[in-house]
This record gives structure tokens, sequence and C-alpha cells, in this order.
């Protein structure tokens, strides 16, 4: 492969929109866990959502851009409201109990979702195409590339740009990060805390949802579709250490590239290769790369 | 944990479960016997989480090895069942005491995840290995020996099993290592203020509970004379988890409690519709919320309002 | 030499220093407080000592054997107990149990799957348990006990591991007037049948003047005085920065 630049470029573009494509449904998870100090094993399921709204959207406006546009945005704004409820109604009772019942509570919210989308849209698997406006393949000069490929590739960044800034650069991003540090000082300065909760969970499904609805037209849409993503997402957020992220933009780089060009050489086994890494970050660097040596080990 | 009532009702349900295969009653002992293994598992899985207080979303590793090994053993070397079961243990004992060594060291939710990567690891194995474990076919068609043959033999034949493995661990429960795990659970720091070394413990305990649903999973092998790739994923760990939870893990029957009423409902929820894992959430989110000590939670607190009037 | 030596013991996070620089020595069957004002550093101090957390540099040496690098229940092993701050008991265990598991870990039986737990050392646990007052509340759990005899408790269970060097974290925090002075005897004469070196910090100083046989000072980290009651009182750094305030 190596000798070949034509494969090695598209081998490596691969890489990089699996990565982007990842690496906006891990930024929620990352997110959730930063501030919430959740881990969120719906999350996979989130991007089901996402991935069925945008379905129904499109079968509504039809093959169009706009429709696309439509469906992207109109996944994370349904799950964004159902995370809304979820979390107002539900999920806040349990934030001063054990992690644990809180971890059990998005184990119980998979199942849940799961049957309702099974319920809703059958057990049946779809497809959705790319748009019309980014069918087909660009000449990039060494060789044509899919442009809903080079699409994703492009967003990644400009996602996790939008997101930086925020983080950043404005009040809120500044509130946010204070709570990623600490709580307790948060509710002492008089911040509505209830709001910022919120506010993290349904971004980070919204998030979920966007990622599912952008990676439909590479895959397949099916009620089995959340199981694996969840790990991906698990394994990109501990590499890159859960709360940051960076993090999460060079786990899932790594996560993206050893896929790709893994499977060229493991072919099936990839699949091991990744899990073998979950493994050994766990054990080796548990807070990940851009993490902190917090108390993971007392 | 343990209790005299807790014995009262064990025995009760020993008696009744000695009665089943005399009802004529096929699917009875079929459901029995189903009732009879997941509740070992759940029972296996108590003895990390009600005893040390350690959560894992990777037990049901050691129930597909269990599971697995056997079938292997019992198929493909032809071993005799005295050998195949104890060396499929004694397997899941070397995972466990390596995965446990490198597990226990983290703290609560890390270990979670990390058991969580070595159950999915073990899966992505199961998967592709196809000449060894099936891959995504599973293991299909283990050859029982001629005693176990019908229904009624491996009834028997399993209710000795989980008979036994449940008294041994009532008896671990009730024992000073039982009474040391449980200080662990309730309180890590001042247990290893008491001069005990607490990974340790949990490293020991982390292989017994490997070791009871190892056998479990033998069973289930032998039960379904075959074994799933499925049986490792992680949503397998998490039904454990529930239905530890559902029966009360501060208990030592409410995971017994938890697994055969959780199957029971599986079971005739099925024959309405296909949704059980929405039912399965809903009971989830309801524990979660609502009931978090379980089922014998529950029954303790009425019992106690009982008592004050 | 000593009993218990800390020598030039420093504990940083991060950029902020907790303890600094901190020596002194608690001679066998001595009965050692160190004071000082809240945020001081003695909870620190006192992790420091027992392994909870390791010393940036320094350290830490307990009947001529270093104690560095070892984990809390290793050092318990050698004969130190400790009670905390923020009692810590285990709460759904009764108090019969607490002190139970205490002698189980102490005689090693933790390793024993068979041996039935039941009513095992049931004399040694009641005399303990009659020795700080409990008796009465043997089987109740200790997460419903008032906090005066968690306290309590919690000295039960120390004393359950036969130390020869006893820690106690603020002892009489929380406590009524009656408990305290109830506490006072309690420790003094318990500490003085067994032959126990004991080390405390205590923020009432009536406590620490009735009991102390030797005094430390702690402030921001750092001992500005150690020596007898007397000495310690006198001190004109002392008297400035801590009595002073009282």
């Amino acid at each position: 492969m190596f000798t070949n630049p034509t494969v090695l470029f598209i081998q490596v573009m691969n890489s990089v929109s699996l990565a982007m494509n990842l690496f906006i449904i891990a930024a929620g998870l990352t997110l959730i866990f930063g501030v919430l100090r959740i881990v969120n094993f719906a999350h996979g399921a989130f991007y089901m959502v996402g991935a069925y709204v945008a379905l129904s959207i499109l079968r509504v406006t039809g093959d169009t851009d706009l429709g696309f546009l439509l469906g992207v945005l109109g996944s994370g704004v349904v799950m964004g409201a159902i995370a809304f409820v979820v979390e107002r109604g539900l999920l806040s009772r349990l934030y001063d109990k054990e992690h644990m019942l809180q971890l059990l509570f998005t184990f119980a919210l998979v199942l849940v979702i799961k049957d309702i989308v099974k319920m809703i849209w059958g057990t049946g698997q779809y497809s959705i195409g790319a748009p019309p406006f980014l069918r087909g393949a660009v000449n990039l000069g060494i060789t044509y590339y899919p442009k809903y490929m080079l699409f994703l590739c492009a967003l990644g960044p400009i996602i996790a740009i939008a997101i930086w800034f925020f983080m950043e650069r404005t009040r809120w991003g500044r509130i946010l990060r204070a709570a990623r540090e600490d709580r307790v000082m948060l509710n002492a300065l008089g911040t509505d805390v209830k709001m910022v909760y919120s506010g993290v969970f349904v971004t980070g499904a919204a998030l979920a949802a966007m990622g599912g609805a952008l990676a439909a037209p590479r895959s397949a849409v099916d009620p089995g579709m959340d199981a694996l993503v969840i790990i991906d997402a698990f394994i990109i957020v501990i590499i890159g250490g859960l709360g940051s992220l960076l993090g999460s933009f060079v786990g899932a780089l790594i996560l993206g590239f050893l896929t790709v060009m893994g499977s060229i050489y493991l072919g099936e086994w990839v699949i091991v290769a990744s899990y073998v890494m979950m493994v050994v970050i766990l054990l080796v660097r548990p807070w990940g790369l851009f993490g902190k040596a917090d108390e993971e080990r007392h | 944990m343990t209790s005299r009532p807790q014995l009262i009702f064990l025995g009760c349900l020993f008696l009744a479960l000695l009665i089943v295969p005399f009802l004529g009653s096929r699917y009875l002992t079929e459901l029995a016997v189903q009732v009879m293994i997941l509740s070992l598992l759940a029972l296996s899985l108590n003895i990390l989480a009600g005893h040390v207080g350690l959560i894992s979303f990777g037990h049901a590793a050691f129930f597909a090895i269990g599971g697995y090994a056997t079938a292997f053993f019992l198929s493909r070397w032809q071993l005799p069942l005295g050998v195949a079961m104890p060396l499929a243990i004694i397997l899941a004992t070397a995972f466990a005491l390596v995965i446990g060594i490198l597990c226990v060291r983290l703290k609560a939710i890390y270990f979670a995840m990390l058991t969580l990567a070595f159950s999915m690891l073990l899966w992505g194995v199961i998967i592709k290995w196809k000449p060894v474990t099936g891959g995504d076919d599973g293991f299909v068609g283990i050859a029982l020996p001629q005693f176990l043959a019908t229904p009624q033999n491996f009834y028997w034949f399993t209710l000795a099993i989980v008979s036994i493995s449940t008294a041994l661990v009532w008896l671990l429960s009730k024992s000073t290592m039982g009474q040391t795990f449980v200080a662990i659970r309730e309180n890590e720091t001042r247990a290893s203020f008491l001069g005990v070394n607490v990974r340790q413990m949990q490293l020991i305990a982390f292989v017994l509970a490997a070791i009871f649903a190892a056998i479990a999973g033998s069973l289930m092998a032998m039960y379904l004379r075959g074994m799933y790739p499925q049986s490792a994923f992680w949503t397998q760990s998490g039904h454990i988890v529930i239905s530890v939870l559902l029966g009360g893990v501060h208990s030592f029957v409410g995971p017994i409690l938890g697994a055969s009423l959780l199957y029971l409902l599986e079971v005739t929820i099925h024959q309405y519709t296909q949704y059980w894992p929405l039912v399965m959430g809903l009971i989830l989110l309801l524990v979660v919320l609502v009931l978090p000590e379980g089922l014998i939670g529950l029954f303790r607190k009425l019992y106690a309002r009982l008592g004050r009037k | 030499m000593a009993f218990l030596e800390i020598t030039g013991a420093t504990k940083k996070f991060g950029g902020f220093v907790a303890i600094n620089d901190v020596s002194f020595a608690v001679e066998r069957g001595a009965r050692h407080a160190i004071i000082g004002p809240n945020g001081a550093g003695k909870t620190t101090l006192f992790n420091l000592i027992s392994g909870l957390i390791l010393p940036t540099t320094g350290s830490v040496t307990l009947d001529g054997k270093r104690l560095s690098r070892m984990k809390p229940h290793e050092i318990v092993r050698i004969g130190m107990a400790r009670s905390f701050q923020k009692v810590n008991v285990f709460p759904r265990k009764t108090a019969f149990e607490n002190v139970q598991v205490a002698l189980i870990a102490n005689r090693n039986l933790q390793f024993n799957p068979f041996r039935d737990a039941a009513g095992l050392f049931r004399d040694e646990v009641m005399q303990l348990l009659e020795q700080v007052r409990l008796g009465a509340d043997s089987g109740r759990r200790a997460g419903e006990l008032a906090h005066g005899k968690q306290k309590q408790l919690e000295l039960a269970v120390a004393l359950a591991a036969d130390p020869r060097i006893l820690l106690l974290d603020e002892p009489t925090a929380g406590m009524s007037i009656a408990e305290t002075l109830s506490s006072i005897s309690l420790i003094r004469d318990i500490v003085q049948q067994r032959g126990i070196t004991l080390l405390f910090t205590e923020h009432d100083m009536n406590v620490v003047f009735e009991i102390a046989s030797t005094i430390s000072v702690l402030h921001h980290g750092e001992i500005i005085s150690t020596g007898l009651p007397d000495e310690v009182r006198a001190n004109d750094d002392v008297q400035r920065i801590y009595l002073g305030r009282e």
C-alpha cells in the first residue's frame, strides 16, 4: 500500500473522514462526562435516533440538498428536545446519587430507545444517500474522491473549532469549563447549575444525533447501529481523556486510522485491535492522552 | 448479607425445585433449569458487587469462557464431562486472575469500563476466531454424555450443581472472608486501616465471582447444546447487573430473586410482544430512580414499617 | 531514638505546599497533641503519617522502621491505628460487626472462606465495646448511631487492631461537653492501661491540656513549636499566632 501514492492517499482520506464522523459523536460523550461526570452508555442510541429522524425527514422533503440539511439539523433538534425532557424529568434526580446508578440509568435509556425506534421504524435496514450537492466524486489531482467523504473531512475540524471557540471565548463556555473543574464552586457562584447541566446533556445528545445523521450516507441505518458505535466512542474518549475535547479529536483520528489502515493488514481482526488498544490505554494511562491524572486509582 | 429468613427462603426454594420434575411439564422443567442457571450467574456477580462493591460490566466474559470452553472440550477434544467442566473452570480462573489483577487497580467507573473493554475484546476474538469458536454462528452441536441426554437427568444435574454452588457462596458470605468483603464495600479506606489489603481481597472476590459465572456458563452451554457470541457482549453483562439490582444488591437472595423474576417476566412478555428490552429498560429505570435497594430493599423497608406499628 | 519520628516531611499538591519541612518526635508512651488553626494541615499530616498519602520529601519512622513507601494496610500491621475526623465506620454493619471485622483482620482471618463469622470473638468484641461504653448498642447499625457514639465506636475499632500507637484525628469534634469530658477520661484511661502511644489532633484546648504530655503546634503546614504543654503555652509565637486568637 505504501508504494502506491494513490491508494495511500485514498486510505488516508478514508481514515480522516471516518475519524471526523466519529469525532462529532465522541465530542458529545466527552462533554457530558467532563461536566456531568456521567458515562453516557446511551450515546450510541442517541446516534441511532439521529439517523432515523433524518431518514424520516428526508422521506418528507425528498432527496434534496435542503432536505438533507433539514435532516441533519432536525435530528439534532429532535434528539435535543428528547434529551431535555429526559434530563429534566429523570436524570437530574440522580445527580447526587452514586455514579453507578447514573450509568445504569443511561443503560436503561439504551434499552428503551432501541425498542421505541423499532416500534416506530420497524426492523428493516434503510439507507440514506448523500445529498445531491455532495454526490459523486471530485478530482483532487492524485485521484478522484467521493465528495461526501471530503465534506466530512472538512466538517470535523469546523465543528471542532466551533466547539473550541465556544468553550474558550464565550461566557457560557467559561461557565462550562468551570463546571468541569469544580461543580461545587459553580453553585456557590450563583450560576444556574441546573441549566448548565441540561444544556450540556442536550448539546451532547444533539451532537451524537447529528453525527448519526451525517454517518447515514456512509453506512446502513438499522436497529443494530448503536451497539458498536458506542464502543468506538468510548475508545476515542478513553484514549483522548474523558472530558478533553482535543483528546476526542486526536483519539478519533487514531481510531480512524487504526480502523482503515488496520483493516488492510489485519482484515476483519482490526476490531480486536481497537479493543486491545482500549485495554492498553486503560492499563497504562487510564486518564488518556489529554485527561488529568485524577484519582482513577486510589 | 445473609440472614435466617433468607436461609428459610432458600430452603423452600430448594424444596420447590425438587418437586418441579414430578409435575410432568417439560416446559416447566426447562424453565426451571434456565432460572437456576441465571440465578447462579447473578449470584456470582454479587460476590463482586454486593460484597466488595465492584460493579463489573464485563462479567459475562467468564460466563462465555465457561460455556465455550466446556463446549470445546466436550466436542472437539471429546473429553469426559468430569474433565471438561473442571478444565473449563480452571481456564476461566486463569483469565480471571490476569484480568482481575489488571482491573482491581482502578476505581469504580474505570473498573466498569476496563471490564467492559476486556469483555468486548473477548467478544471480538470469539466472533473472528471461527475455527475454534464457530464465529458469528456460534458453537453448535455439543456432544453431551449419555447420562445427561434426557431433560429429567439434566435437570437433576443442574439442580445439584447449582445447589452446591449456592451453598458454597452462602458459606463464603457468612465467613470471615465474606465479612471482610462487605467491609470493603462499605468503607474501603476504613477497611485498609484495619490492615486489610483491599486490592488483594478484591482480586480474590473477582476470581471467585468468575468461577461461579463460568460454572453457570458451562451449564448453559450444555443446556443449549451450543454457545453464542452474544453471551460475551457488553449488553449481556448489563443484563446480569440489572438482575442483581432488581433483586437487591445488599442481600444474598436478592440476585436470585432478581434473575428469576427477570427471566420469568421475559418469557411471559415474549408471548405478547417482542418489545421485552423496552420492558426491561423501564424496570431498570424504576429500580434506579425509585428502588436502588431492589425488591429485597423494598421488603425490608415495608417490614420495618410494619414493625413500627 | 523516639518511637515515632517525622523528619523533614513535606507535601505539595501541585503548587500548594500543605506540609513544609515538618519534624518532630513522639516518645514511647507519650500522649502527643498536634494543634493548630483550621487549614494548618493537621489532617494532611495525619494522612502522611498513616500512609494514606505519600510525602513529597521527608520520612516517617516508627520504632526504627521507615514507613515512607508503605501502604496503609501494611502500616497498620506494624502497630499503627487511626481514627478519622469525619467519622469512618462501616455504616450498615452493627457496632458489634464493626469491631468484629477489625478483629477478623487483625487475626488474619480475612483469607478464610470457611470460618463462620457469626458470633466470632464475641467476648473480645463486647469487652472492647464495653470499654468505650457502647455495650448496650452492640446490635445497632453503626450508621444509625449518634455522632458521639460513632466516634466511640471508631475508637473501639482502632483499639481492636491492638495498636502500639494510636492516631486520633479530632476525637471530640462535634461532641457535647458531657460527651467530651467522657471521651477525655476514656481515652486517657485506655491509653494508659494498654501502654499505647497516642498522637492526636484537637481544636478544643481544654481537651489538649487534659490529655497531652507533649504538644506540637502546626501553622500553615509548619511546626512552630514542640514541647511540654507549659513550654508551648508560654511560647511567644504560639501565643501570637494561635492561642492569642482564642
